[in-house]
């Protein structure tokens, strides 16, 4: 019977944190949108001169946004709790599977961060030995769980400014609070844009292991034939 | 089995698992458009549907554990009071409003009302506050107000059964706008009845001549001109929770 090497990527319980993030995630930025529009002063530009709008009218209209400022809150004041509960036990779940030494950077994360986007961009080949992840998927992935707690302790410095007054003072006031949940979305929205890009790329099989949980390829070929053998496929990204 | 383990399978196993897997991601799929459409299918309460406002009533019970007495709003230097207070509603505020003859009805019990004039509560120890009033459309700005807090004024009428209550409902004279809300924030230290605004009587259109400041609460809270104040232990009717919003609003 045929056979061939399966490597075992993601366990369940992070496939599971995953795809239940993206749904709800995704309502989080779409009520998000709804509460913003009612008060959309972002933009980015200096003085009179406006580079981005945040956002603008036509993009309003196209995904009919306005005025249902209601609605938003009461979504978004709905599935926080889903965001929140599944973003607590995903950390929990790293730090007592000890599954975060895969994901948290080490020592050497930063500096081979670099070399894994100089390579990305085909400035230079080769890679640094890996395990599950590069170093920059590493400070990626790190860094959208510290973006998700932002998001959250933001969130509740808009949500309680007065009984939460020390939250909302330590992150700067009312104003700036808003100001940095708003940045942390668009942030969210950057980190998905180049995951997606970076998940078409690498392929069926990286794409499939968040589904099943494992990569399959071909068995190595015994020594002899060596010459022709394929890659070791631990460099698959993502 | 753990991360980046590597182990020899045959292809009808592999082929059996990635069925199983991508029919549970499906069904997963197929579940979340389900409860999505399902939650817009509910019947509505107060223009929200049932399930979300099932949890919006649950917010407040975890969150109202969070307001105590002495939390407060921050206060502002008398410089950063702005001198352009923003308009920002005018739902109550019709044109056939005769002022002179303005007296806040204070229903103590069903068929026991108190008028109270203007200079009546004017007599009343004063308290002025500065605070970044919020709306709840999520701009705020650093206005001055004062008047006399609720319960100062509660003290001073005896309302003790009525503060007993759970909650306050205030109207204006038109019941054309009108607010609930719960009586420890109506207590709280910084809940003015309010009748000047930069130092000066309050503007037609910010509520003269008895509008409420309540910086525990967003703007809709904040009703302007006053007609009616009563006590009860179920949520007075609220113009925004009508049209879909929380209930409590509280910040």
């Amino acid at each position: 019977m045929a056979e061939k090497k399966v490597i075992q990527k993601h366990p369940m319980a992070i496939r599971w944190f995953h795809w239940i993030n993206f749904p709800v995630l995704g309502v989080m930025i779409w009520s998000g949108l709804l509460i913003y529009w009612a008060n959309d002063i972002y933009r980015i530009g200096w003085g009179d001169k406006t580079v981005l709008k945040f956002f603008p009218d036509s993009f309003y209209k196209a995904l009919h946004i306005t005025h249902r400022l209601a609605e938003g809150m009461s979504l978004h004041f709905v599935f926080m709790w889903l965001f929140a509960f599944n973003g607590l036990i995903y950390v929990l779940y790293l730090l007592f599977s000890k599954e975060y030494r895969l994901i948290f950077p080490n020592k050497k994360s930063l500096k081979e961060a670099w070399l894994v986007i100089l390579h990305d961009l085909h400035i230079k080949k080769g890679l640094p030995p890996q395990k599950k992840y590069n170093a920059a998927q590493r400070l990626a992935y790190t860094g959208v769980i510290i973006m998700g707690l932002g998001s959250l302790l933001t969130g509740l410095a808009i949500f309680k400014p007065v009984q939460l007054y020390w939250l909302c003072t330590m992150l700067g006031g009312y104003d700036w609070a808003r100001i940095e949940h708003f940045t942390l979305t668009i942030l969210f929205c950057l980190f998905f844009f180049v995951h997606i890009i970076q998940v078409i790329l690498a392929g069926w099989n990286n794409f499939a292991a968040m589904i099943r949980g494992f990569e399959v390829h071909k068995i190595k070929p015994p020594a002899m034939e060596n010459e022709h053998a394929e890659p070791t496929p631990t460099t698959a990204e993502q | 089995m753990h991360t980046m383990e590597e182990k020899i399978m045959n292809t009808g196993t592999i082929r059996r698992k990635t069925l199983v897997a991508f029919g549970v991601f499906l069904l997963f799929i197929a579940a979340c458009i389900f409860i999505w459409r399902w939650i817009h299918r509910q019947p509505n309460d107060n223009d929200t549907p049932e399930p979300l406002r099932y949890v919006l009533n649950n917010n407040e019970k975890i969150f109202s554990g969070l307001f105590a007495n002495n939390h407060m709003a921050r206060s502002y230097p008398l410089s950063a009071a702005a001198a352009r207070v923003r308009v920002n509603g005018d739902a109550g505020m019709s044109d056939n409003f005769d002022a002179s003859t303005w007296k806040l009805q204070l229903v103590r019990n069903a068929g026991d009302t108190q008028l109270i004039t203007l200079d009546d509560i004017r007599a009343l120890p004063k308290t002025e506050i500065i605070f970044d009033f919020k709306c709840i459309e999520g701009w705020s700005q650093v206005t001055r107000w004062a008047g006399v807090k609720f319960s100062d004024f509660a003290a001073h009428y005896h309302l003790d059964s009525q503060t007993q209550m759970k909650f306050a409902g205030l109207n204006t004279p038109d019941k054309e706008y009108y607010v609930g809300i719960d009586m420890a924030s109506m207590l709280h230290p910084q809940t003015l009845l309010c009748y000047e605004m930069n130092g000066q009587p309050l503007p037609m259109n910010q509520g003269y001549p008895l509008r409420l400041i309540i910086p525990v609460k967003y703007g809709v809270k904040n009703i302007k001109r006053i007609g009616t104040l009563f006590f009860g232990n179920e949520r007075p009717p609220d113009y925004w929770y009508e049209r879909g919003y929380d209930y409590y609003g509280g910040l």
